[in-house]
């Protein structure tokens, strides 16, 4: 059975004429040059996004730069997120697909996870759709600094400092009871 | 005391009261320790000022945030501490997250270049 968490919109592939996608399995580098690899992706669709966005004048360098940044920026968290919490990493491969319209970057981005763990995953989720986000990132860098495990603000972030609008799609992960497809969407208004 | 990586440097100038983060951040939670001991180490000293300089970062992912946000509630921690964070409209994160700073430490003073 599918489930969404906030106002996820599928993509339109008879409309969305401009559009990346990237797609790989997790298991073929080790951690450290998976992470590394994280950064190379990112940065080329930051930069190949960019390029849609020309001019010299000054305005139009710092919007370039805003949008090359903001790119950036959610493309490493999403990748950064899917790498750390995917499951039968060998069997499922990761996807990005990043889609350009004129006033909305939107990111896609899929993985496999763990169906036991989806049902706190997603009480979590709901928080950053009701609650007031702002209050959120304050109490978990505050619990955050009694432990060293992983930071929690990556959606956090993407909300309060980018404006990004989050949405999650689970989905049965066929022939595997035990395991679920998730896509998360991230909508950046430009 | 410094850090110095292929992809970044962490510098911390006790003469100067100054700390120094350049290059690119986009480690693992655990790649941060070493970063966090530094800071860590400089916000205990508790010098009555400290200038934190950002202009050179060009990236800092949420796990980096993170590792500066335990800094900057340190400092809070540590009182006295009069805290100026030094940053550049070149690089879009620090427009879009440096702010998340002072909400932490009202009292610390955020200047772009």
């Amino acid at each position: 059975m599918q489930k969404t968490i906030g106002k996820f919109i599928e993509r339109d592939t008879n409309k969305d004429h401009e559009f990346l996608i990237i797609n790989f399995s997790p298991t073929t580098l080790p951690l450290d040059k998976k992470w590394r690899n994280n950064g190379l992706t990112a940065v080329f669709f930051a930069e190949y996004l960019s390029a849609f966005f020309p001019g010299e004048d000054e305005a139009s360098k710092r919007r370039r730069s805003e949008v090359k940044g903001a790119v950036d920026y959610i493309a490493n968290e999403l990748l950064e997120n899917a790498m750390k919490f995917s499951f039968l990493a060998h069997e499922a491969a990761v996807q990005l697909c990043v889609v350009l319209k004129p006033k909305m970057v939107t990111f896609y981005m899929t993985n496999c996870v763990e169906a036991a763990s989806v049902e706190a995953w997603c009480k979590k989720l709901n928080l950053l759709i009701m609650e007031d986000t702002e209050a959120l990132f304050m109490q978990q860098i505050e619990d955050n600094c009694e432990k060293n495990s992983g930071s929690s603000l990556g959606y956090l972030t993407m909300i309060n400092d980018w404006n990004v609008s989050l949405a999650w799609k689970f989905e049965p992960f066929e022939g595997n009871e035990k395991a679920q497809q998730v896509t998360v969407m991230a909508h950046l208004p430009i | 005391m410094e850090i110095k990586h292929e992809d970044y440097t962490v510098k911390f100038d006790s003469e100067e009261k100054k700390i120094t983060c350049e290059g690119t951040f986009r480690l693992t939670s655990s790649e941060y320790i070493a970063i966090l001991e530094l800071l860590y180490a400089a916000a205990d000293i508790k010098l009555d000022v400290l200038h934190v300089d950002f202009t050179d970062l060009v990236f800092l992912n949420s796990s980096g945030i993170n590792t500066l946000c335990k800094f900057i509630i340190r400092l809070r921690n540590n009182e006295a501490v009069q805290v100026k964070v030094t940053g550049s409209h070149k690089h879009a994160w620090q427009k879009k997250s440096l702010g998340n700073f002072k909400k932490i430490l009202p009292s610390l003073e955020i200047e772009f270049s």
